[in-house]
């Protein structure tokens, strides 16, 4: 009776976890934009401007879909073969941190504007998509975010953003590479420390 | 005035320190870095406070109706593009928004183009020689105006030629439309400028990336050819 009731929960909890992982990359993004909106909308502290709560949400609900490896070996470029491994886990620590400080004030900034989720362009084989969202707000032209994700084993996640065009990963790169020509990596390590101990 | 001039210049100069690297698309960068330097005393002393002054006083739903009004009158250049940029379809669609905002959407300031299914475009005139070929050339940051290059400030020098604003009279009336169009604008970048701020490391080489960027992308209408990064 016991080991059958072990083989039904793992059934279940296989079955959950395949759902979360099968899930189409387009729909991925729809549900967690639409989840963390309704939460910053609905939520009294986030309302009345709490930081800490708005960072605690995207914590929760948005980081387990960004490979933030990915995203900082990318925005390093040629720089991220000179760090050793405890290096590559500050960074992207660091990394981490910097974009998810940015990330809350532009949720913060938030104001009912209206989303259009486009229909993903990628055939069913793909591993790496690049998922449309368009923002759309009255008198001017629509804000278009990209995300583009690749297929891991455990589902999909981001590993750059686009907003209006402009790559974020992309966008670091030179300021990233400047700062290892001049200080080193750990010159860039203290930089992204100090940036990330400023107040808001 | 006169006098202020030189002064500018001094600081301008002052700023010139050139870095050791240069990057290949801002061979003036430490000139570059001067302007930029004084643009920011300007935003921080005079710009960003009358803007953050005007965002308290405004009610949000008023500001939205000022943006409205300029963005409509805009519209009639961006259609100009389009069809300059043999995109007729687009152009119609933009003098349709004019059409229809203009006089339903009262002088502009209800957008109903857009819940008419009419997009709002963005285009100008350094956007047209760029789809015509034109290369960007270096980055400049122009005293005032903040970041450009040799081809949008060509582009932005015709944006104001043609600019519908310019031919309102009489001039008291003009230039309480410039006032408010440039702090409505400011304003409206607030959130922005605070964002850009907290995310970058250098200030200004995060800025120069994502216009660059930015300029890019709007040339080809948000596809470009995709710059693989490796």
């Amino acid at each position: 009776m016991r080991t059958l009731l072990n083989i039904l929960l793992l059934a279940v909890a296989t079955t959950f976890s395949a759902a979360a992982q099968d899930l189409a990359p387009d729909a991925l993004v729809k549900n967690v934009t639409l989840e963390v909106v309704d939460l910053i909308t609905k939520d009294k502290e986030i309302k009345a401007g709490s930081r800490a709560k708005l960072i605690q949400v995207i914590e929760a609900k948005v980081l387990p879909h960004f490979n933030f490896g990915a995203m900082t070996a990318l925005a390093m470029g040629q720089s991220w073969g000179k760090a050793n491994a405890e290096q590559k886990k500050q960074l992207i620590e660091e990394f981490k941190t910097l974009l998810v400080r940015t990330y809350a004030s532009a949720l913060a900034a938030y104001s009912e504007q209206k989303f259009d989720f486009r229909p993903l362009r990628a055939k069913p084989t793909d591993t790496d998509v690049t998922v449309n969202v368009r923002v759309l707000q009255p008198g001017a032209q629509a804000v278009t975010i990209d995300y583009s994700m690749e297929k891991t084993a455990n589902g999909w996640k981001v590993y750059d953003v686009m907003v209006g065009g402009v790559s974020l990963v992309a966008n670091y790169r030179t300021e990233f590479a400047n700062t290892v020509r001049n200080s080193g990596v750990d010159g860039l390590i203290r930089d992204l420390k100090k940036k990330n101990q400023e107040k808001k | 005035m006169i006098r202020i001039v030189p002064l500018v210049l001094l600081a301008i100069l002052g700023g010139c320190a050139t870095p050791e690297e240069r990057d290949p698309r801002d061979p003036y960068e430490g000139f570059n870095r001067g302007v930029y330097r004084f643009n920011d005393t300007v935003d921080d002393y005079v710009a960003a406070p009358v803007a953050r002054t005007y965002r308290k006083a405004v009610h949000s739903e008023l500001r939205g109706r000022v943006s409205n009004f300029f963005a409509n009158i805009q519209d009639i250049m961006i259609g100009a593009n389009n069809f300059l940029q043999g995109k007729f379809e687009d152009g119609v669609n933009d003098w349709a928004r004019f059409a229809f905002n203009s006089t339903f959407g009262l002088l502009g300031i209800h957008d109903v183009a857009s819940e008419w299914g009419l997009e709002k475009h963005n285009e100008d005139f350094g956007q047209t020689f760029g789809r015509w070929g034109a290369p960007p050339g270096p980055y400049l940051i122009l005293p005032f105006l903040g970041s450009s290059t040799v081809r949008d400030t060509a582009g932005t020098a015709l944006d104001w030629t043609f600019a519908p604003l310019t031919e309102v009279r009489p001039i008291d009336l003009r230039n309480t439309l410039y006032g408010l169009y440039l702090v409505n604008t400011r304003a409206d970048l607030l959130d922005a400028s605070q964002l850009l701020q907290e995310a970058a490391l250098d200030r200004y080489v995060f800025q120069r990336d994502a216009y660059l960027q930015r300029r890019r992308s709007l040339i080809y209408d948000g596809s470009p050819p995709r710059e693989k990064l490796e």
